[in-house]
């Protein structure tokens, strides 16, 4: 993200933003440890996981099935938490990165 | 033709006038002696449609200062005051106009802080808030506290300035006291400090966000630029002082001097007491003693430049502060001794803390300083620690 290079002297007097909606472009992903990760074979596309997710990162896709949309995602675990069939599983952001390297 | 008259009026009532000829759209404050009667007369002057201002009240100073940073957002001209334990319960929100850089004027009264309750004057509640970012300046007498406030505007508004401005007025010795207060014409001052458009405003047809979230990427670029741009407020503040002694005949600046020409012992006050030491100096001038005053009129931003050039002759610093850093002694010696450190460490500093809780400090207290002062030098020459002293305290 280029903002992040800002200098100082290139911000807005009192560090105003004048562009309206640029919130969406702060990556809160970065904040995650532990990534959702999920098995549809046991999903019954009830959309809990969507109506719980604090971050409303969560879409649903063409076929029905819900997937976090990871540059928001925080990693917070409620929608595994609130999984009714236990299809999402927390799997530290480490591990998932060791575990495609060996793929 | 220019309508000017000498009013005897009392530090709070000069400080209504300053912001009723100011002209101000929004007043926002919660009333705490000694700063009740600005807001009184205040509240009366727009009661008497001599004064044509939103009045919002609230139910504390910290809701008195977040109304004065929305309708500073908004592009009001805004005026609030405080005092003591009301500044303090403000605390936590007048970091927020100097970070947005609203420029709201407030005033504040000063008195001590509790335990005990204390309603009478002394700067503890000033060095609380010295970190905060805005511009703090200090009137000595009343015609200052009016001349001051408006100045206050015209700095904190100018373009490149546009950081909050705070005008310290020392409680009951100014606010309570009537004084003859030379009261400028009306026009004169509303051409002094014309109308001002502030770069963003809220408004639904250009809308900017404001206070935003600042993650760790962005966080220092900003207290960077804020810590720059106030820096850069010195000359604009010496600017404004100036012109203001061009119109209305009185100038100030951020250090000013009292009988310093060949001052080989300088006295250093804030505030009203430096009255009291104007005295003291005459008289042990008087006696053929090498004394004179120096007066910080301008406490943030701490004029460094100004302070070393009227110090730069003298061999000893009698410093007085009204308040009290528990652990540390006098916050305003520490201060100058700071400001100093590389320059002139030839220079004798003595700090002394009087005049807590509205503790008199009359001609000679300021004369023991002097001798007092004197002694101590000589015992640190013979290794005696140079610890904060408090003065007039009983044993």
């Amino acid at each position: 993200m280029g903002k992040e290079k800002i200098g100082w002297k290139e911000l807005e007097i009192g560090c105003v933003v004048t562009e309206p909606g640029s919130a969406a472009s702060y990556k809160t992903g970065e904040w995650r440890s532990e990534r959702p990760v999920r098995d549809n074979t046991k999903c019954i596309k009830c959309g809990i996981c969507y109506i719980y997710c604090p971050d409303a990162c969560i879409r649903e896709d063409e076929e029905g099935y819900f997937e976090a949309d990871l540059y928001y995602c925080k990693g917070c675990g409620v929608c595994a938490h609130e999984c009714p069939r236990g299809v999402i599983t927390m799997v530290e952001e480490e591990e998932e990165a060791k575990e495609e390297k060996e793929k | 033709m220019t309508k000017r008259r000498i009013v005897g009026l009392e530090g709070s009532f000069a400080i209504a006038e300053a912001v009723r000829m100011a002209n101000v759209d929004v007043i926002s404050a919660y009333p705490i002696t000694p700063q009740t009667h600005i807001v009184e007369r205040l509240a009366e002057m727009i009661a008497d449609g001599e004064l044509d201002a939103e009045f919002i009240c609230v139910e504390s100073e910290h809701s008195a200062m977040s109304a004065c940073v929305g309708a500073s957002a908004a592009g009001a001209r805004v005026f609030t005051c405080s005092a003591s334990q009301g500044l303090e319960l403000m605390h936590e929100v007048l970091y927020i106009p100097s970070s947005m850089r609203l420029p709201i004027v407030a005033v504040a009264a000063n008195r001590a802080l509790s335990a005990p309750l204390s309603v009478w004057c002394d700067h503890s509640d000033v060095m609380a808030i010295r970190d905060i970012g805005w511009i703090q300046i200090f009137a000595e007498n009343n015609q200052q506290a009016f001349d001051l406030t408006v100045c206050a505007y015209r700095i904190a508004e100018d373009k490149e300035v546009l950081f909050p401005a705070m005008v310290h007025m020392d409680g009951f010795y100014l606010s309570h006291v009537t004084e003859g207060v030379m009261l400028p014409d009306e026009e004169e001052v509303a051409q002094f400090i014309p109308d001002y458009e502030y770069p963003f405003v809220l408004d639904p047809d250009n809308p900017v966000s404001m206070g935003c979230y600042g993650p760790p990427f962005i966080y220092p670029e900003a207290k960077k630029a804020q810590e720059v741009d106030f820096e850069k407020t010195k000359p604009k503040i010496q600017e404004v002082w100036n012109e203001f002694g061009d119109t209305f005949g009185r100038s100030y600046s951020p250090v000013e001097e009292y009988q310093m020409e060949d001052a080989s012992i300088a006295l250093l006050t804030m505030g009203s007491s430096g009255e009291t030491a104007m005295l003291a100096a005459d008289e042990m001038r008087a006696e053929g003693r090498e004394v004179g005053l120096v007066r910080l009129r301008l406490w943030r931003p701490f004029p460094f430049k100004e302070f070393r050039e009227a110090v730069k002759d003298v061999e000893l610093l009698v410093v007085l502060d009204r308040a009290l850093s528990f652990g540390m002694g006098g916050p305003v010696c520490s201060e100058v001794k700071s400001a100093l450190y590389e320059k002139r460490k030839e220079l004798n500093i003595v700090g002394f803390i009087g005049g807590l809780g509205g503790r008199d400090i009359p001609i000679d207290g300021f004369k023991y300083m002097v001798n007092r002062a004197v002694e101590r030098v000589k015992a640190a020459e013979w290794g005696e620690e140079m610890g904060p002293e408090m003065i007039g305290v009983r044993e």
